[in-house]
């Protein structure tokens, strides 16, 4: 109480006009709940200062809850001994430690918390106990993530809210404010790249580029309350949530016990991690962004596959090229192939399929998406070029009939002359 | 005797066919160095010709209703044989014959062609040129595309502007609140059978009339011949006439091959009225100048909404515009010169703002 008093002594100027403020809120709020709280911390500095304009934007605040709700203390009272008094139950200050047991209190209680929400979720003190941070905060770690370090505080915003800390386009610059921070993560042995490699990954590009809120961030691999890295045996557990028929393929496949065998991390292996970027079939080549022959022996039968594979998936990758050229140039000489367009868009598919069904390492079920495309692109193809076929009898057919018209405007003028002369 | 001769012989004694003809053989074109205008009346009427042709043709095949009017324009672009070159020459000839239909109207205005007695010739005239140009935007709608779609959509919300009646015509050509397959049907109806019938009957009306009144003459060559009657020079209308604007129509046709055989008339992507209208949609260039015009209206004039306000101007001087001939001198010498300075005017505006709305974002 007396270190509070002597700040406030502190900035006794600053508390001349918040007297002034203090009359003038009561004024304008004349009939509302006294909170003398906010009447002295909305102009307090920043350390304790907590402004009308932030709390009000503060969900708690939305709902009803008050400084009181967290803190304790009696907020109807204008005499700072009083309001701030152990006997009325304030706390002063949350110690970091009890801040997740704090914020459990009411959001472990299904029934409290189906008064405002009855979707919102209340295990997040339980999950967080299980997570990294709450293991090492219970180690007595208090440099680790509190509820609190993630959702803010007094200003905390529904997560829905493109504002809040919490909303999935910034849950990454979120958590990047202590796992990018060298200094800080100094003496926790795990990289503070994370965030760096992310920004470049085709995740991030769709979520926080296209603002495709589907896309994972940090939390969607990891887990958000029980946050902890996936572990190596799991990682394609985490990457089949989103991706199905990779993790089928993968799943049949041969790769899985071989990578098991070698306690390799499935997906990561080939994609990365936090840095995952568009995948490309020289993944598949023997140039530098190639994976297969980080394992595999050249000459070998696998060595073999793949290249068979590559060999398929540029084929169909070409006929739809040359497709989309031969439709293009018909296209732009007005004849109509929209018919054909839309069985590249079959045929792109295919493509595609085919590079999903890489994820099986078997050649046989990539050959059959493969010849499907080709047939379909071979079809476009045909298509492309009967419309220039086309194109070039409608020219000939124009030339002559503007030959006969010609001729035919010759012969009038002659029977005019005949006539007139 | 010839064949010919028996049937002229046949038709003759039945229909009194030399004298349905004798006004043909009577009549003559006055020769000048203006008289080349006189053909556009001509073209125009032949791209109507070819509008009506090719329009039954396509009647064969397309299919009315928002889920097959698409489909059965690109069946008939992509399988009838000829049927991409019947359904460009439709959509080229339409645009062409609005732009003759405009030339040959600002060409009797110049000339002044429009004086008495040629008043109601006018009138007809102005009339038909509406209805061409709302040939175009019925017939506009009736492949089913997204421009289409939305461009019906703005044009028929500008209509819902007008005071009082707006509303009411708004959705009488809608056939309903929005633009669905109904407006498809009605615009169908309207294009194939209320704006012919009314065509046709204006366009006998407008010829009956031309060849009543016979051909105008400048002003100042009237006053001219009139002072000096051998200085007038004429030319029989049959054949020496007829055989130059049926050159004139060969060109026209030459022009409408080329056209449909280079540039294709595009079938645009289905219109699907979940999605949005896509940037920057304008209408048919015909209409350009007046969607231009207000689209530079404040939102308020005063305390008159600025569209209504704009649509209410250009209903006034449309109808300023038909009754142009009541305004003007019965004298030939005392022509009024404020009417050709407002000709000068309107053509420079129209001119002006199609382009500035074509180039405008």
């Amino acid at each position: 109480m007396a270190i509070l008093r002597n700040n406030l002594r502190l900035y006794g100027a600053a508390r001349y006009f918040g007297l002034a403020y203090v009359v003038l809120a009561a004024c304008l709020g004349f009939g509302q709940t006294k909170n003398s709280c906010l009447d002295c911390h909305s102009v307090l500095p920043d350390a304790l200062g907590v402004s009308q304009e932030t709390f009000s934007q503060d969900i708690h605040a939305q709902k009803g809850l008050t400084c009181t709700s967290c803190h304790g203390g009696d907020a109807t009272s204008d005499d700072p001994d009083k309001a701030m008094s152990r006997k009325a139950g304030w706390k002063g200050k949350i110690d970091r430690k009890q801040i997740p047991q704090l914020c459990g209190t009411c959001h472990s209680d299904p029934a409290y918390i189906r008064q405002f929400n009855p979707s919102l979720r209340t295990d997040q003190l339980g999950q967080y106990r299980t997570s990294v941070h709450g293991k090492r905060l219970a180690a007595g770690d208090t440099k680790v993530a509190v509820c609190t370090d993630c959702h803010s505080v007094h200003d905390l915003r529904a997560p829905s809210d493109p504002r809040s800390t919490v909303n999935p386009v910034n849950v990454a610059s979120t958590c990047s404010r202590c796992h990018s921070d060298a200094g800080y993560m100094k003496g926790y042995s795990i990289p503070t790249d994370q965030f760096a490699k992310y920004s470049t990954s085709v995740h991030y590009q769709a979520l926080a580029v296209r603002g495709d809120l589907s896309a994972p961030t940090c939390t969607t691999c990891h887990g958000n309350h029980g946050a902890a890295p996936p572990g190596v045996d799991r990682v394609q557990n985490v990457c089949s949530n989103c991706h199905t028929f990779q993790a089928q393929m993968y799943e049949k496949s041969s790769h899985k016990a071989a990578f098991q065998r070698a306690s390799l991390p499935g997906c990561v292996v080939c994609h990365s991690n936090h840095g995952i970027i568009h995948p490309t079939d020289a993944k598949l080549g023997t140039g530098p962004d190639a994976v297969c022959m980080q394992c595999h022996t050249p000459g070998d039968a696998c060595d073999q596959a793949r290249a068979g594979l590559l060999s398929s998936l540029k084929r169909l990758d070409e006929a739809v090229k040359s497709a989309d050229q031969v439709l293009g140039v018909a296209e732009s000489s007005g004849m109509e192939v929209s018919e054909a367009r839309l069985g590249q868009d079959q045929a792109r598919d295919s493509l595609t399929k085919a590079r999903v069904t890489i994820h099986s390492f078997r050649t046989d079920l990539v050959d059959q998406d493969i010849q499907a495309g080709l047939k379909i692109a071979a079809k476009d193809l045909q298509a492309g070029k009967e419309a220039m076929v086309e194109r070039n009898y409608r020219r000939v057919g124009l030339g002559i009939s503007l030959i006969a018209i010609g001729i035919a405007l010759a012969g009038l003028w002659l029977y005019i002359r005949k006539i007139e002369s | 005797m010839s064949p010919l001769r028996n049937l002229r012989s046949w038709l003759d004694e039945r229909l009194s066919w030399d004298e349905l003809v004798a006004p043909l053989r009577k009549k003559t074109v006055p020769l000048h160095r203006l008289s080349y205008w006189y053909f556009l009346g001509g073209i125009t009427l032949f791209l109507f010709v070819i509008q009506v042709v090719t329009g039954i043709l396509l009647l064969l095949y397309y299919r009315s209703g928002a889920n097959e009017a698409f489909e059965s324009v690109q069946y008939i672009m992509t399988q009838v044989k000829f049927g991409w070159l019947i359904r460009s020459i439709h959509s080229w000839s339409a645009n062409l014959m609005i732009f003759t239909a405009f030339a040959h109207m600002f060409s009797v205005l110049f000339l002044k062609a429009y004086r008495k007695p040629r008043e109601l010739t006018w009138v007809s005239g102005v009339i038909l040129l509406f209805l061409v140009m709302g040939f175009g935007f019925s017939g506009y709608l009736l492949p089913w595309n997204t421009l289409a779609f939305f461009a019906t959509k703005v044009g028929t919300e500008i209509t819902g502007q007008v005071p009082i009646l707006g509303k009411p015509m708004m959705i009488f050509l809608r056939g309903g609140e929005e633009v669905t397959g109904a407006t498809l049907t009605r615009f169908f109806g309207f294009h194939v059978a209320v704006l012919p019938g009314l065509a046709t009957v204006l366009i006998l009306l407008h010829l009956l009339l031309v060849q009543r009144l016979g051909m105008s003459i400048p002003p100042k060559l009237e006053v001219e011949w009139t002072a000096n009657p051998s200085a007038r020079r004429e030319m029989k209308f049959f054949p020496n006439f007829l055989l130059r604007e049926l050159m004139a129509w060969y060109v026209g046709l030459g022009v409408l091959g080329a056209l449909a055989a280079v540039f294709p008339w595009n079938l645009g992507v289905k219109a699907d009225p979940f999605v949005a209208a896509p940037a920057g949609i304008k209408p048919e260039w015909y209409f350009l100048f007046m969607f231009q015009t207000l689209k530079l209206i404040p939102p308020k004039v005063w305390l008159i909404d600025g569209e209504v306000l704009g649509v209410l101007a250009f209903g006034l001087v449309g109808l300023l515009w038909l009754l142009l001939p009541f305004f003007e001198s019965d004298q030939p010498s005392r022509t009024k010169r404020w009417i050709t300075g407002f000709a000068v005017f309107a053509l420079a505006y129209v001119a002006g703002m199609s382009v500035y709305g074509h180039l405008a974002k």
